[in-house]
Parts: C-alpha cells; sequence; structure tokens
C-alpha cells in the first residue's frame, strides 16, 4: 500500500498527523511530511480514516 | 452478529450521507441503497464554497465529493432533485415527493438551512451562502462586477466570505449584533483578536449594532423586482452595498419529520450511537444526540463531524444493539481566513480561563488553551497545525488543565 499526497491540495490541517502519527507529520515549518509512503497493511484502517477526514482530500491510497 | 437488511435509505446527498453509503459498502452491506438529495447536483464538499471556489480559483472537479468512477462503485439508487416529504417510523414508510416506499434501515442527514434577514426574500444581490447554487449566484456577482459587500454575522461564514470578497478587490463591511465578533464561539478575548485579523486587511467590522432594515430599490431590468443597495443598523446609520450575504445561523431541516414518531427538538434526537428510533439513525447538522463524552445532547455542524457521525451511523444501523459503540468525538473545526488559518478543537466556555501557551497574539500566530474547573475544555490555534492537533489528542484523553498546561510549558 502506497500513501499518496497532493501537495497542490494539502493545506496542512494535521488531521492525518493525529490519526496516524507513524506515517504523517507536521512539522513546525506547517508542511505535512509523509514519514512511511509504504506501510504495512496493519495500518490500513487509520489511513483510511486520513483520507475520509483530511478536508482537502489530498490523501489517497494507492494497493 | 450483525443485522441482517435488504433495503437502506439514506435522505440527504451531501457529506454525511455520502459517507454513510460509502461505509455500508466497505463494511459489505450489499443490499440496496437509496441516496435522495433535494438538491439537483451529485454530492459535493462545502468548504471550498466559501473560500477557493467562490475566489474562482478552483472550479467544479475540487468540490465534487468522491469522483464518477467511485461513486458508480457504490452501486447506489441516486435520486437526486428529490425532496422527502414524511416519514413513518412504526409503518417503516418513507414519502418522497408525497409516495411512500419501504425500508428496512434509514440514514437521515437532511442537514439545515440557512437564517435568512426579513425582507430579503426574492431581493436581487441578498444572497446566504450553504449550497453550490449559493455559491454561483454569489461569485456571478462578483464577477459581474459587484464592487461593495456587507457581510451581515460575525461567525465563521461570513469571516470568510469577507476574506474572499477582500482578495477580489471588493470593499466590505462586517456588522454583527454581539458586541464581540466572534465571541459567541472564540469567547471575548480571542474573538477581539480575529476581529484584528479583519480590520488589518481593510474590512469595516462594526460591533454591538444589529440590522435594522435592508434598503432596496426597483431592479431596473427585469419588472417588479427588487434589488439590495444597502442597510440601515439600529443606530440609524446606513451602509450601501451592491452585494449582500447573510451568516446568521442556520435552522435543521426537520419539519418534514412531523408526526413520524420520531422526537425532534432542534435536530433529530437521538441515543448516545446515533440510533434514533429502531432501524433509524441520523448524521450531520440535523443529528442531535448524546455525547456521552460531555454528558450532554450537542448538534454539531461541523465538516469533520458530518464525515465521523456519517460513518458511525452507517455503522450503527448493521450493527446490534449489543455491539453498538457510543459517538463521542471532540468537536474540530478549521477556517481559512486570508492567510490564516484558524482551528478549534474541543470547546469553549464563556467563563473559561483562556491561556496562550504558543506564539504571539500580536503576529497572529498562536495556540491558546481554554480551561474550566481543573479540566482541559478546548484549543484554539491560528497557523499552528501540528501543535493543535497534538493538544486535541490530549482532549480526547480527557486531559487535566494542568497536564494540557505541562504538556505544553516548553512550546516557544
Amino acid at each position: 500500500m502506497r500513501v499518496v499526497v497532493d501537495y497542490d491540495l494539502c493545506e496542512s490541517n494535521a488531521i492525518c498527523m493525529q490519526i496516524a502519527p507513524d506515517v504523517f507529520e507536521v512539522r513546525d515549518d506547517d508542511f505535512l511530511y509523509v514519514l512511511d509512503e509504504n506501510p504495512g497493511d496493519d495500518r490500513r484502517a487509520a489511513l483510511e480514516e486520513s483520507v475520509q477526514r483530511c478536508p482537502k482530500q489530498a490523501i489517497s491510497l494507492e494497493d | 452478529m450483525p443485522v441482517g437488511r435488504d433495503r437502506v435509505t439514506i435522505v440527504g446527498a451531501s457529506l454525511a450521507g455520502y459517507w454513510a453509503a460509502e461505509t455500508l459498502r466497505r463494511d459489505g452491506f450489499e443490499g440496496a441503497i437509496s441516496l435522495i438529495g433535494d438538491e439537483g447536483h451529485e454530492p459535493y464538499d462545502r468548504p471550498p464554497l466559501s473560500k477557493k471556489y467562490l475566489a474562482g480559483e478552483v472550479g467544479r472537479d475540487r468540490v465534487d465529493l468522491g469522483n464518477a468512477e467511485k461513486l458508480a462503485a457504490l452501486d447506489l439508487d441516486l435520486r437526486l432533485g428529490r425532496r422527502a416529504t414524511g416519514l413513518d417510523v412504526a409503518a417503516r414508510t418513507l414519502d418522497v415527493e408525497g409516495v411512500p416506499e419501504p425500508f428496512d434501515g434509514l440514514v437521515i442527514a437532511t442537514g439545515a438551512r440557512c437564517r435568512t434577514l426579513p425582507g430579503t426574500d426574492g431581493v436581487a444581490g441578498a444572497h446566504t451562502l450553504r449550497t453550490i447554487d449559493d455559491a454561483d449566484a454569489v461569485r456571478a456577482a462578483m464577477d459581474g462586477g459587484a464592487e461593495r459587500m456587507v457581510v451581515v454575522g460575525a461567525g465563521f461564514i461570513g469571516a470568510e466570505v469577507a476574506s474572499t470578497a477582500v482578495g477580489r478587490g471588493l470593499a466590505v463591511t462586517m456588522v454583527e449584533a454581539l458586541e464581540a465578533p466572534f465571541g459567541r464561539v472564540l469567547g471575548l478575548e480571542m474573538g477581539a483578536v480575529l476581529a484584528d485579523v479583519h480590520r488589518g486587511h481593510g474590512v469595516d467590522l462594526r460591533a454591538g449594532v444589529g440590522v435594522d432594515e435592508v434598503l432596496t430599490e426597483p431592479d431596473g431590468g427585469t419588472g417588479a423586482g427588487l434589488r439590495v443597495v444597502g442597510i440601515r443598523l439600529v443606530d440609524g446609520s446606513e451602509v450601501a452595498c451592491d452585494l449582500l450575504v447573510a451568516g446568521i445561523g442556520v435552522i435543521p431541516n426537520v419539519d418534514w419529520l412531523e408526526g413520524s414518531g420520531l422526537e425532534v427538538a432542534d435536530g433529530v434526537v437521538c441515543d448516545e450511537t446515533c440510533l434514533a428510533a429502531p432501524d433509524v439513525v441520523a448524521a450531520g447538522d440535523v443529528a442531535r444526540w448524546t455525547n456521552a463524552r460531555y454528558g450532554e445532547s450537542m448538534r454539531v455542524e461541523h465538516w469533520d463531524n458530518a464525515v465521523q457521525q456519517g460513518v458511525h451511523a452507517a455503522r450503527r444501523l448493521l450493527q446490534s444493539d449489543e455491539e453498538a459503540e457510543p459517538f463521542t468525538p471532540v468537536p474540530w473545526f478549521w477556517s481559512d481566513q486570508y492567510d490564516r488559518k484558524v482551528q478549534l478543537a474541543g470547546r469553549t466556555h464563556p467563563d473559561a480561563e483562556v491561556r496562550v501557551v504558543a506564539g504571539s497574539l500580536a503576529e497572529h500566530r498562536f495556540v491558546a488553551y481554554y480551561g474550566l474547573g481543573g479540566r482541559f475544555l478546548g484549543v484554539l490555534g491560528v497557523n499552528r497545525p501540528r501543535q493543535v492537533m497534538q493538544s486535541k489528542g490530549l482532549l480526547e484523553q480527557d486531559a487535566s488543565w494542568d497536564e494540557a498546561l505541562a504538556f505544553a510549558a516548553d512550546w516557544d
């Protein structure tokens, strides 16, 4: 599973970081960093929730 | 033991309704799903309507929820431009345009509609902003050369519309009947900070003065119609405008539920799990449920709540009473105004202590905590998303005021 962020859409609301802090980090520069672009399948539920709850719909998952 | 159902109907084809449908399929529901919406549009997302869509920076493709392919994969009986007109819970029938049809599971997600100013019905140039049709109308007015906007109501929709209009070069006056702009949500001190942001961008912000009358004159082009030319305030002053947007709150869409057998009280009353009656759940702006985290009945109009409650309510329909879980979110919303991102998680209270734990109010980049009675209630951030979300985690753990302050102690 690959995590893809559309940085043209992302506005660093950081909700993804709260849901999956092992995968997403918004740093003090207010930019989002993907810490793990290929997380294991055991993280799927949290990542799907991140996709749902991203206010900018900037996150997608590719199998 | 999951509950067997054949036919779920979702009333309301917006955010909560869309995610309810998506969740039913994701969780393996194979029966028929009807998604009924009174707007003639496929499900779309509202936040851009007062921001980039209104500014003309993005088009319809950035507003639609899901894409055609995703929507098709949900295999919905999608009925747009159709209105639910009645419900009989005991008989398990829903009236659509007066015609009864059976269901064995129902999601009520009919949302809310805008309050309007008296004397603005049918008046050209006078708008509210909730639907994409509303946004298209206001955008068209700006495209057509509107120069002076009055925003009535210093809440978050009004603030975003004002911000967008300033960005498009309009002169903007914002009028708020209460003494403290944004004070109802943010409290006096933090409301004043946000007011300062708007004044700094040239908005003529007038607080503590209500609207006495909307001023109109005959609309030359189209027969007997009227168009807005300004407002008169209760202090007698007048403000000229060619575009008026009222952001003065919403009314939950529950009128159609009269006589349904459901309890209605400023929303559809649900239990802790979002169940309104056996086989009937509600989600989004229309749902009033008991949030067990706070031990209080609440109705939340935020985007994130519509997503989460749509998911939770749909799942509730597939669960037995024994499997059902309470819906206990910490409310959260964001608002984009000018180059500021405002985020509030948790709750505020008029008597709360407010403490700035990071950044500076003067620079309009800070984190403020709200505490009451030893409890950490809420966090407000302006351009500080990382720390807001870390703090939201504390709120979800029901951290005490002292624990929260300790957590934030070494922020700069």
